[in-house]
């Protein structure tokens, strides 16, 4: 889940009574389980909340490239390498498909691109934490990916078209991502003393920030029941953070290392595993610009559209004398 | 020099081009101009080291039983074959990309020979590579045109990107006696006959880039041969071998 804590726009769910004629066939519109496409008529809120959303996805699959490719060119035999370069271009690839999605509410890329750099729009905190080892790679797949999916999935049937697909698209990716993550870090668990230690480092740095990409406890948010009425947002933060929690120990059981939560047990009652909750100051302080990266990863993006200005100018240049003198010769 | 110590060497020429290649490009992840050239130059990257898995698997396999792993991530510099021009540093994305032009320009003239080698495995090597580098001549030639014809800041940094890498150009197309073995046995054409197609090619994209081909025609040589890399290697290699290094014996 790359979109975490976004505001809805609004004031709540309006009753039936409340909305206008408009707003009443919106809404029968989502419940009825037919797509919103960019022309149909939508309210300003659903329209914002949106643009948060899909872009703040976006912005996260754009600076999560740098954890990542922190290791690419120490990676350590030519078909992880290779792995990982394909997995990096995909997540470039979603950030291009989201952000081709957030465009047509109105909105451009350079725009967005602006309010990433100059701190006015988030990405997900996940990506504020380093990569150290080699079995970080793995576990950003294994369990970051695994985070993501556990939300992305569900917005498959999101009520806004063109994000339904650009999420659909991204799934089948993604699940890829996941799969290769657990075998490159069930490699470890399963190799030298050394590789081990690394593997179970790495789980132990990423387990707390995993279950913090679901964000704190939002079941009683009027913001968020706005958001899922619009189905812009299916299930809630506990319910995901839950699946995930249950879908994950088995996979860290059967590599044989150990999650880092004393409180985590099976509750026979509940059907479920009990577990520690993060602890959210740190969450709050990431979030705030505090986290161990976010300087480093902010600055790295700014330095790169700064330093690719001219590159950007010099084609758009190009492009107009090219347009020029083929008019020319017409 | 036997047929095969030949051969070796030239597989382990094209796949160090590929290899070395491939990384320098890799370092761009994240930090491109713009989206879409971080989503291309990963692809490059992804290409190259795909290649490179074929040339050093085969060069490993005639050497008596090495993987491309093993020839990647445990030779020492003076092993390495691959030409000058592409261990040189990315410098800025103009730099990287003129480079690219120059390196697939003559990739692209060479994997076309190649397909009719008399070694079937090299021309099924070729024949794969081909493809994939006829993309990356197209867009890095267009990139190429673009920016020498784009702005003024644009085009002096294409003619200093131009005028730094042309001295690495010529070492493309020395003869030693690999390639004299290679060219008789007609596993690989002799690449001082490619120079002519080549130079028709690189005349014709700097024309439509407005930039200035310079007249010297100095060549540094020393890395298809390994006889003197330039000191980038050795850094490079420090980061990419690094983990095999420190761990050795350990399957990843």
């Amino acid at each position: 889940m790359y979109a975490q804590m976004i505001k809805t726009a609004g004031t709540g769910v309006k009753s039936r009574e409340e909305m206008t004629e408009q707003e009443r066939k919106f809404q029968e519109k989502i419940d009825a389980d037919i797509k919103i496409e960019p022309k149909d008529w939508m309210p300003d809120d659903y329209r914002a909340t949106l643009i948060r959303q899909i872009s703040q996805h976006a912005h996260s699959e754009i600076v999560g490239q740098l954890p990542e490719g922190n290791w690419i060119t120490r990676a350590p035999t030519l078909e992880r390498k290779a792995i990982l370069l394909a997995k990096v271009q995909d997540e470039a690839g979603h950030g291009l498909y989201l952000y081709c999605a957030a465009e047509t509410l109105g909105v451009s890329r350079d725009e967005l691109t602006e309010m990433l750099l100059d701190g006015r729009m988030k990405y997900s905190s996940i990506f504020n934490y380093p990569t150290l080892n080699w079995a970080d790679i793995g576990a950003v797949g294994w369990l970051v990916d695994g985070a993501a999916i556990m939300n992305q999935v569900p917005l498959q049937r999101t009520s806004y078209g063109p994000y339904s697909r650009a999420m659909i698209r991204i799934c089948k990716e993604e699940s890829f991502h996941q799969r290769q993550g657990y075998d490159a870090i069930r490699k470890m668990a399963e190799g030298t003393p050394q590789q081990r230690k690394m593997a179970q480092d790495a789980l132990n740095r990423f387990w707390f920030p995993s279950l913090m990409m679901f964000g704190p406890s939002d079941k009683e948010s009027v913001h968020s029941a706005q958001s899922m009425a619009w189905k812009i947002k299916i299930n809630t933060n506990d319910e995901l953070r839950q699946k995930f929690v249950d879908q994950t120990v088995p996979q860290a059981d059967y590599l044989g290392l150990t999650i880092p939560d004393p409180n985590l047990k099976w509750n026979d009652e509940r059907g479920h595993y009990d577990f520690s909750e993060p602890d959210w100051s740190e969450f709050f302080d990431v979030i705030k610009g505090n986290g161990p990266c976010n300087v480093d990863r902010l600055a790295a993006r700014n330095k790169a559209w700064d330093d690719g200005k001219w590159v950007r100018e010099g084609l758009l240049a190009h492009a107009g004398k090219k347009r020029a003198r083929n008019l020319a010769a017409e | 020099m036997t047929h095969d110590e030949a051969l070796a060497q030239f597989l382990l020429r094209m796949g160090d081009n590929t290899l070395i290649l491939g990384h320098r490009v890799s370092e761009w992840c994240g930090h491109a101009p713009v989206l879409e050239e971080d989503i291309a130059l990963a692809n490059i990257a992804l290409d190259l080291i795909g290649q490179t898995q074929m040339w050093l698997g085969l060069a490993g396999q005639i050497q008596g039983g090495q993987s491309a792993d093993d020839l990647a991530f445990l030779r020492d510099a003076w092993d390495f074959r691959n030409v000058l021009l592409v261990e040189v540093p990315n410098g800025d994305f103009g730099r990287t990309i003129m480079r690219q032009f120059l390196f697939d320009a003559w990739h692209s003239i060479v994997l076309e020979q190649l397909q009719s080698s008399a070694d079937d495995r090299v021309a099924a090597i070729a024949a794969k590579a081909r493809k994939e580098v006829a993309y990356h001549l197209e867009r890095s030639r267009d990139t190429v045109v673009g920016l020498g014809d784009g702005t003024e800041e644009s085009h002096s940094r294409m003619q200093g990107a131009l005028d730094y890498l042309w001295p690495y150009v010529g070492e493309m197309f020395a003869v030693d006696e690999v390639d004299a073995i290679m060219t008789d046995a007609g596993v690989a054409p002799n690449p001082f006959d490619l120079r002519a197609q080549y130079d028709a090619l690189i005349e014709k994209v700097m024309t439509k880039a407005t930039l200035t081909i310079p007249e010297n025609r100095f060549a540094h040589k020393g890395g298809r041969d390994g006889r003197m890399h330039t000191e980038h290697l050795g850094h490079l290699l420090t980061q990419m071998q690094w983990l095999q290094r420190a761990y050795p014996g350990a399957s990843w």
